[in-house]
């Protein structure tokens, strides 16, 4: 073989490679990929149901019920709508009343919203960026939410049954 | 006192490396010795004085000065000490000047052991060393300056984040750092060579050591990253494929390849152009790295600090020294001469295909990592790209490169024999079939590719010890012999096997963890009696304790298998007064490689706690595999050929130096 013939074997290899990572990357966007919504959004968009997509919001105080064997429900709020989130499993070592919340899971028929994975943070001033960045889209923010992190670190915990959990 | 020494000394720092980045380069412009040789006693210079300013922030949580403002935010005085000394990096703050002061560290090495270097050679890698230092050195006085002190001192600290009080903060950072920095000299090295425009093997030979070096350290610093968040943050993961779990992956998938090349540039003088700019992608993904993990564009529990200047100074860092290198690659580039020539299926041709595959799942890895952030920029949705992305991509690009894995050290040089290669591992192939055929007999449930993948991580265990006994001649020449060429062998090649092996153990401890893994979450009472895989555990008492600055909640659990009492188990929950937040410690049993996982939730108002209890099989392979990969490259680097500053052969052999 020349030095041609070889280099082309290379940049041809090279370039079936590189397809074949471009079409394993472009299916794996189209079918993996996790949206956020708010309580808002969902209402504004009819998710349908079972179609996976990150909530976030704040837990509605008052909302949260325990159930047998680990069962809980609660209310995701985002100051103009709400949606009842059902959850089986530990909850995070900070998940309070009042504070901000990512829940991931789908809704079921009844438009439940079933969470597989609830996230908090380890942290007292501490508020999901998405859910910071959506309540001050709709004007609901309130500085204490915005009580700057600064040197606290915001230890992340997530609990659940997912490995996909932010950490 | 200390406080403005250790600024000081920080400042002067700074002043070293300016002078550092500018005065060699001007000696080596005008051939003079002298002015090169600047380079060699300000990089010494300001090793001691970053040290010393490193040292000042020690001393200065170590002795709970609270006026200074970093110590006040992250040390409490009843704080046991050796989290007094980690928590120095347990902020931004301290974080970057440890950051800083392993690159000081760093160029103070080649400055000290570069004595073999030629001179104008050193005098560019020290300055394009100290440009990098410079820039952090700026980035820390001027946007997160550890030594500011506090108008009104406090009496008592703020506290360490309780997640970050663990030992694995005294190992996590550090070796991760000593990886991620420890790829500056690489990259330092490929911008000389391009500044020269003068590339050969010697420069390999000097840059491979210092390459394997960095890579051991992030090899582990990953692992131990992983085992600590596997036993801290008490849901038993051990890799969630989040964005800063990516951002050291990255840079070791690159450097994995960077290893590579350089060996083909080493040995056949081939791949310069390629090997050059992986040195500068490696660096660049871990400047990448430091720029997600520290900017605060992620929400993660490495970003300490979000404050957007730090963010922009760090996005202007990166801009500068990745744009500027690959600038000047593309112009240089096309001047340094094109090396040897090999067949495609060689040895060359195998390592060529390795970096394929490494820089194209680094490159997934890079996108379903930025992917999110830029769609965030462009479109203002957000999602979130977790580990099925990952698995989709990440994993069917992996398996070509296992496969691959035991042809390549049997392959030779220039030309290989695909056939004798593909015979000689006819029984590492046969050997991860019967493991194939076992493993489908006797397993139950779990996904059906978990059988095939665990046969792979067989044929690449076995094809490894297959290489290693082809080349002692085991089984064919008498056993003594046999020893003799054992023990003759390069420790380059045993190397390579136990990395590659390694690969195959992480691989068996990945699979099995996540496809048998059993579990039960759920509420228990003291006397109750959970089943987990055939063990049972017995919750016996639940009673409070009090620690140095924590009060903790344990459970102890009795467990027993088959009515054989086989041990205690006593996990906790701790909650710190000072942050109001509270940690899960878990409770590990280690049986074999497998372990038993316990962890608290809630208690609840009857007296009862919820648990949750996992079996983990084979767990403990997924870390033992990159110890024994790091262990190959501690090995490799202790070969004499690759020895840091070791005489060059006397007699180059003529078939490295074979013409095309």
């Amino acid at each position: 073989m020349t030095r041609k013939q070889r280099r082309m074997t290379i940049i041809g290899g090279s370039l079936a490679v590189l397809a074949l990572a471009a079409a394993l990357v472009l299916n794996a966007l189209r079918d993996s990929i996790v949206f956020f919504s708010t309580p808002t959004m969902v209402a504004e968009k009819h998710v349908p149901a079972g179609r996976r997509f990150r909530l976030g919001g704040l837990v509605q105080p008052g909302s949260l019920q325990r159930g047998d064997d680990l069962a809980v429900t609660f209310e995701v709020a985002d100051g103009s709508a709400k949606l009842p989130v059902a959850y089986k499993g530990i909850l995070p070592d900070l998940f309070r009343e009042g504070q901000g919340v990512v829940a991931e899971g789908a809704l079921d028929a009844n438009g439940v919203f079933k969470a597989d994975t609830v996230l908090a943070k380890h942290d007292e001033t501490y508020m999901p960026k998405e859910v910071a960045d959506a309540l001050k889209k709709q004007g609901h923010w309130k500085d204490d939410y915005g009580a700057k992190p600064d040197a606290s670190n915001p230890g992340a915990t997530a609990q659940g049954n997912s490995k996909g959990a932010v950490r | 006192m200390i406080a403005e020494t250790g600024h000081y000394a920080l400042v002067l720092a700074l002043g070293l490396a300016l002078i550092q980045s500018i005065v060699p380069l001007i000696g080596a412009r005008l051939r003079d010795p002298a002015l090169m040789n600047v380079a060699r006693s300000t990089a010494l210079a300001q090793l001691v004085f970053c040290g010393a300013s490193f040292v000042a922030l020690v001393v200065l949580h170590v002795t709970s000065d609270f006026s200074v403002a970093n110590v006040y935010e992250n040390s409490h005085s009843m704080k046991p000490l050796i989290y007094k000394i980690t928590g120095v990096w347990g902020n931004h703050e301290g974080s970057m000047l440890l950051w800083v002061s392993i690159l000081s560290l760093f160029g103070g090495l080649v400055a000290a052991f570069g004595n073999n270097l030629p001179l104008s050679l050193r005098a560019h890698v020290l300055s394009v060393q100290a440009w990098v230092a410079s820039a952090f050195y700026l980035f820390i006085l001027i946007t997160s300056n550890p030594f500011l002190r506090l108008a009104n001192p406090p009496i008592e600290g703020r506290d360490l984040n309780p997640v970050l009080q663990d030992v694995g903060l005294a190992v996590h950072p550090p070796m991760l750092y000593l990886g991620y920095v420890g790829f500056s000299i690489s990259f330092s090295f490929a911008i000389a060579a391009l500044i020269e425009g003068r590339i050969d093997a010697a420069w390999a030979r000097w840059v491979r050591p210092w390459t394997l070096m960095a890579w051991i350290f992030l090899t582990l610093g990953i692992a131990m990253g992983s085992y600590w968040a596997y036993y801290e943050l008490g849901w038993g993961g051990w890799w969630f494929w989040d964005p800063v779990e990516n951002a050291s992956l990255m840079p070791w998938l690159a450097g994995t390849a960077l290893l590579h090349s350089a060996l083909v540039m080493e040995k056949r003088n081939a791949l310069k152009v390629w090997t050059i700019l992986l040195s500068i992608l490696t660096f660049s993904l871990s400047l990448l790295g430091t720029f997600l993990v520290r900017s605060g564009v992620l929400t993660s529990v490495h970003a300490f600090a979000t404050d957007p200047t730090r963010g922009v100074f760090i996005l202007l860092i990166l801009c500068v020294f990745i744009g500027g290198s690959l600038s000047l690659y593309a112009a240089r580039a096309s001047s340094l001469k094109q090396g040897g020539l090999f067949a495609p299926i060689s040895r060359e041709g195998s390592l060529v295909l390795n970096n394929l595959f490494l820089t194209t799942a680094c490159a997934t890895v890079l996108v379903g990592t930025l992917y999110p952030l830029g769609l965030e920029v462009l479109t203002g949705e957000k999602i979130s790209v977790g580990a099925p992305f990952f698995n989709l991509t990440f994993g069917p690009l992996f398996v070509p490169l296992l496969i691959a894995v035991p042809f390549g050290p049997m392959l030779a040089w220039k030309r290989g024999d695909l056939l004798g290669a593909a015979q000689r591992l006819l029984a590492a192939g046969i050997g991860a079939l019967l493991v194939l055929a076992l493993v489908w007999a006797w397993a139950h449930g779990g996904s059906a590719l978990a059988p095939p993948a665990i046969a792979l991580a067989v044929f690449v265990i076995l094809g490894s010890l297959t290489d290693l006994v082809e080349r002692f001649g085991l089984f064919r020449v008498p056993f003594a012999t046999a020893l003799r060429r054992a023990r003759g062998l390069p420790r380059s090649v045993w190397g390579t096997a136990f990395a590659h092996a390694g690969l195959g153990i992480a691989l068996i401890g990945i699979v099995c963890e996540t496809t048998w893994n059993s579990e039960y979450i759920g509420t228990m009472k003291p006397d109750d009696v959970a089943r987990v895989a055939g063990y049972e555990l017995k919750l016996d008492d639940l009673f409070q304790r009090q620690g140095p600055n924590y009060r903790e909640m344990i459970a102890q659990f009795d467990v027993s298998r088959d009515g054989r009492a086989v041990s205690t188990m006593t996990p906790s929950k701790r909650s710190f007064t000072t942050r109001g937040a509270s940690t899960t410690e878990a409770a590990l049993l280690t049986r074999g490689a497998s372990q038993l996982y316990v962890s608290l939730g809630d208690a609840t108002a009857e007296g009862a706690i919820a648990v949750r209890i996992y079996h983990k099989p084979f767990v403990l392979l997924i870390w033992w595999g990159p110890v024994l990969m790091a262990f190959g490259g501690v090995l490799s680097l202790s070969d004499r050929r690759l020895r840091v500053g070791a005489p060059k052969p006397a007699r180059i052999q003529p078939h490295l130096q074979a013409a095309e």
